[in-house]
C-alpha cells in the first residue's frame, strides 16, 4: 500500500495541480499497486506513514491562510524529508517549503525550511509555457505563473535548467529545487501528466524507500509525449 | 468631431467587410485611439443610460437575455458580437449610429470583460450593472480570482443607479458594501444551491447558502422549462438556451429588468424570445444529424456544460472536445484537470478530442478512465468525422473560443442552424 498525502486540497488547488495526485494514483493502480489518498487540510493530522506528499499552487491570500498551519508542521516535514519521504511541491507550496517568502510589501511569511530556498515577491509575474531539461525527470514541460522569485541556497540542487527569463527567478536559468527525495517546482500543467518519466521516478523512489521492487511495468505514454511536444512548441 | 469619429469607424468597418473580414475590434480600436472622448459623449445621449454586464461565466448569454427583455419596451444598443473590450462597445456604437451622427436608442447594454469593464466605467459611469460570478478563469491573464473580484468591485463602486448582484457568489455579494447604487439581488433557491458549486465548494468546501433575500429567484430547472419567482410572483417559462447555468443567468436578467419597472408577465414573455448566443447551446443540422455547440472556457463552465448529458440519453451522442490554447482560449490548459470527466464514456457513443491541445485533452480523459477514440488536432477534420460516424443522437461538441469560430465557420457551410 502506497500512501499519497494531498496537502490543502481546498486552499491550494487553483492551477490544476490536483492532477498530479491523480496521475500518480492511476500509474500505481495500472501496475496493480494499492494506493490510498489522504487529504490533509488545516489542523488535520499529517499521517506518519506517508510515502509521497503532494502540494499545489494557490492564491496569494490562501498562502497566508495556510501559512501558520504549514509552518507548525515544519519539524515533522523536515523529519519526513530526512527519512526519505518523496515530496512534490508546486508553486505556492514550493515557496512555503523554503525559509521564507517576502511579499512585495516587505511582509515576511515564514516557511517550513525543508528546502534551502528563499522567495521574494515582485510586481511582475513570470507566466508562460516552460520547458525544463532535468537529469532526474528528463524533459519537463509545464506552465508557470508566479510573482515570487526564488533563489537556491547551497543545500539544494536545481531540478533542471531552462531559458533566461523563466524558472525560479528569471536570472540564473534554474528551475525548481531538489534535496534528496524532495522536489519543488513552478511547473503547473499538471507537470506529471506531460512528464511520465518524472512521475515514475517519484514512484520508484517511494517503492525503494519501503524496500519494494522498483521495476515498473511500462505504460503506453505516447499521448503524453505528444502533448509535451506540442506544449514545448507553443507560444510562451 | 463625433461625426468624424462615426464616419471613420464606419469606413474601417466597411473596409473590413469588403475584404471579407469580420472585424468587431479594429473599428472601435481606431476610434478609441483618435477620439478618446467619443464614447462618453455618445453614451450621454442615451436617455436610459448604460447597463454593464460582467463576471466570469455567462456574460454573452445574459447580455443577450437583458437586451431581448429590454427590447420589449426600448430601442436597445448592444455589443452582441462577443467583442467585450471597450473597443467592442465603440464598434457597436459607430455601427448603430446613422451617417448623420444620430444615435436613435433608449438604452445601451454592454457585455464587458472583467478587466475592460474597469476601463469602461472610468470613461462612462454606468447607470446599471449586473455582476454574475467570479470563477477561476484565464489565470494567465487575470492572475488570481481575488484580483478579478477586485476589478468587479471597481465596477460596483462606479455604478450610479442600480446594481444587480448574485447573492450566491460570496465574492460578488461582497461588492455591495461599496457602491452608491441601490442593490437588487438574484439567486437560486437554497435547494438548488448544490447544483452550482463555486471553485472552493468543488474541493469539498461547505456549500455556502446565502441568507440575503433576493428579488429574483430561480426555483426549479426541468429543461426546457424553468420556474422563477420575481418578488411575490411565481411563473414557469420555456428557455431555449439549454443548461442550468442559463437558467441562473435568466434570474439575473430578470432582476435587472425589475429595475426598469418591468412586470413579471413582461419578463416571462421576453425570456421565451431569447435565442442561444454564439456557441452557447446553439444547434445545427448536418446530413440529418443534430449537432450542438457548447463553449467551454473554465472549470466551472465546463462542469455546467457537461450536465447537458444528464440524465444519460437513451441514445448517447458522439462527443467531440476541442481545446485550443490561443490567447482568447487561455494559454494555460491545466484547468482541464479541475473538471471531473469520470463516467463520460457511459454517456457517449464515442469520444474524440481535437484542437491544438487534442493530445493534452486525451491524456486528461485517460487518467479519468475515459477511452478516447481519436485525438485529431485539425478541428474541421475531427468535426466531419464525428458527423459521419454519429448515430441518430448526433454530436455534442465542447469547444474553447477560437476553435468555436473555426467550427462555426465549417457548420455554416455544411449545415443549417436548427
Amino acid at each position: 500500500m502506497i500512501t499519497l498525502v494531498h496537502l490543502y486540497p481546498r486552499e491550494m488547488n487553483i492551477y490544476g495541480d490536483t492532477g498530479n495526485v491523480l496521475v500518480l494514483r492511476r500509474r500505481l493502480e495500472w501496475r496493480g499497486l494499492d494506493v490510498e489518498v489522504v487529504p490533509v487540510s488545516i489542523s488535520d493530522r499529517l499521517p506518519g506513514n506517508a510515502d509521497i506528499v503532494l502540494g499545489g499552487g494557490g492564491q496569494d491570500a490562501a498562502q497566508g491562510e495556510i501559512g501558520a498551519d504549514f509552518v507548525a508542521r515544519g519539524s515533522q516535514l523536515r523529519a519526513m524529508a530526512d527519512d526519505g519521504v518523496v515530496m512534490l511541491a508546486i508553486c505556492g507550496t514550493y515557496q512555503l517549503l523554503g525559509h521564507e517568502f517576502v511579499t512585495q510589501e516587505g511582509r515576511v511569511i515564514e516557511g517550513t525550511r525543508v528546502l534551502d530556498v528563499r522567495t521574494q515577491g515582485q510586481s511582475a509575474r513570470l507566466i508562460g509555457n516552460n520547458v525544463v531539461e532535468s537529469s532526474i525527470g528528463g524533459r519537463l514541460v509545464g506552465y508557470e505563473n508566479h510573482s515570487g522569485l526564488t533563489d537556491l541556497g547551497p543545500g539544494v540542487d536545481p531540478l533542471g535548467t531552462t531559458e533566461a527569463g523563466r524558472g525560479n527567478n528569471g536570472r540564473d536559468r534554474t528551475e525548481g529545487a531538489v534535496r534528496a527525495n524532495v522536489f519543488g517546482t513552478y511547473l503547473h500543467g499538471p507537470v506529471l501528466a506531460k512528464s511520465p518519466r518524472f512521475a515514475d521516478e517519484l514512484i520508484r523512489r517511494a517503492l525503494a524507500r519501503r524496500g519494494h521492487p522498483t521495476e515498473l511495468e511500462p505504460l503506453d505514454d505516447s499521448l503524453a509525449e505528444q502533448a509535451a511536444a506540442v506544449a514545448a512548441r507553443r507560444p510562451r | 468631431m463625433d461625426l468624424l469619429a462615426i464616419w471613420l469607424g464606419k469606413l474601417v468597418l466597411a473596409g473590413l467587410r469588403l475584404v471579407g473580414r469580420r472585424g468587431n475590434a479594429l473599428p472601435g480600436l481606431v476610434v478609441e485611439k483618435l477620439f478618446p472622448r467619443f464614447l462618453p459623449r455618445a453614451m450621454d445621449r442615451i436617455p436610459e443610460g448604460v447597463v454593464v454586464v460582467s463576471g466570469t461565466n455567462g456574460k454573452t448569454t445574459t447580455t443577450k437575455m437583458v437586451a431581448t427583455l429590454l427590447a420589449e419596451k426600448y430601442r436597445v444598443l448592444t455589443n452582441d458580437t462577443g467583442s467585450n473590450f471597450v473597443r467592442g462597445a465603440i464598434t457597436a456604437t459607430v455601427a448603430a449610429a446613422s451617417w448623420r451622427g444620430r444615435l436613435p436608442y433608449d438604452v445601451a447594454v454592454f457585455e464587458l470583460d472583467e478587466a475592460w469593464a474597469v476601463r469602461f466605467v472610468a470613461l462612462v459611469p454606468p447607470r446599471r450593472a449586473l455582476l454574475l460570478n467570479v470563477m477561476r478563469d484565464q489565470l494567465d491573464r487575470f492572475g488570481e480570482i481575488d484580483t478579478t473580484a477586485a476589478l468587479l468591485g471597481k465596477v460596483a463602486a462606479a455604478t450610479t443607479g442600480y446594481l444587480v448582484l448574485n447573492r450566491d457568489d460570496e465574492r460578488i455579494a461582497a461588492v455591495a458594501r461599496n457602491t452608491p447604487a441601490q442593490v437588487t439581488w438574484y439567486g437560486v433557491a437554497p435547494a438548488l444551491r448544490p447544483q452550482f458549486p463555486n471553485d472552493e465548494e468543488l474541493y469539498g468546501g461547505e456549500i455556502h447558502v446565502s441568507k440575503q433575500p433576493a428579488e429574483a429567484e430561480l426555483l426549479a430547472v426541468a429543461a426546457p422549462e424553468i420556474r422563477l419567482r420575481l418578488d411575490s410572483d411565481e411563473f414557469t417559462v420555456q428557455l431555449r438556451a439549454q443548461g442550468a447555468h442559463n437558467a441562473q443567468n435568466a434570474a439575473g436578467a430578470a432582476a435587472l429588468a425589475l429595475t426598469f419597472g418591468f412586470t413579471a408577465e413582461e419578463i416571462a414573455a421576453g425570456l421565451t424570445k431569447v435565442e442561444p448566443a454564439f456557441g452557447r447551446g446553439q444547434s445545427f443540422t448536418v446530413d440529418g444529424r443534430r449537432l450542438t455547440l457548447h463553449l467551454v472556457k473554465n472549470p466551472a463552465g465546463f462542469r455546467q456544460s457537461l450536465r447537458v448529458l444528464d440524465p444519460v440519453p437513451s441514445k448517447p451522442p458522439t462527443v467531440l472536445i476541442v481545446i485550443n490554447d490561443d490567447y482568447a482560449d487561455g494559454r494555460d490548459v491545466s484547468w482541464l484537470w479541475d473538471v471531473d470527466f469520470t463516467g463520460l464514456e457511459t454517456k457517449a457513443r464515442a469520444i474524440n478530442t481535437s484542437g491544438t491541445r487534442a493530445a493534452d485533452m486525451a491524456v486528461r480523459l485517460r487518467y479519468d478512465g475515459v477511452p478516447v477514440e481519436r485525438a485529431e488536432p485539425e478541428p474541421e477534420l475531427a468535426l466531419r468525422r464525428a458527423v459521419t460516424e454519429a448515430g441518430e443522437a448526433g454530436v455534442v461538441v465542447f469547444s474553447t473560443y477560437t476553435a468555436m469560430w473555426a467550427l462555426h465557420g465549417v457548420l455554416t457551410k455544411i449545415g443549417e442552424e436548427a
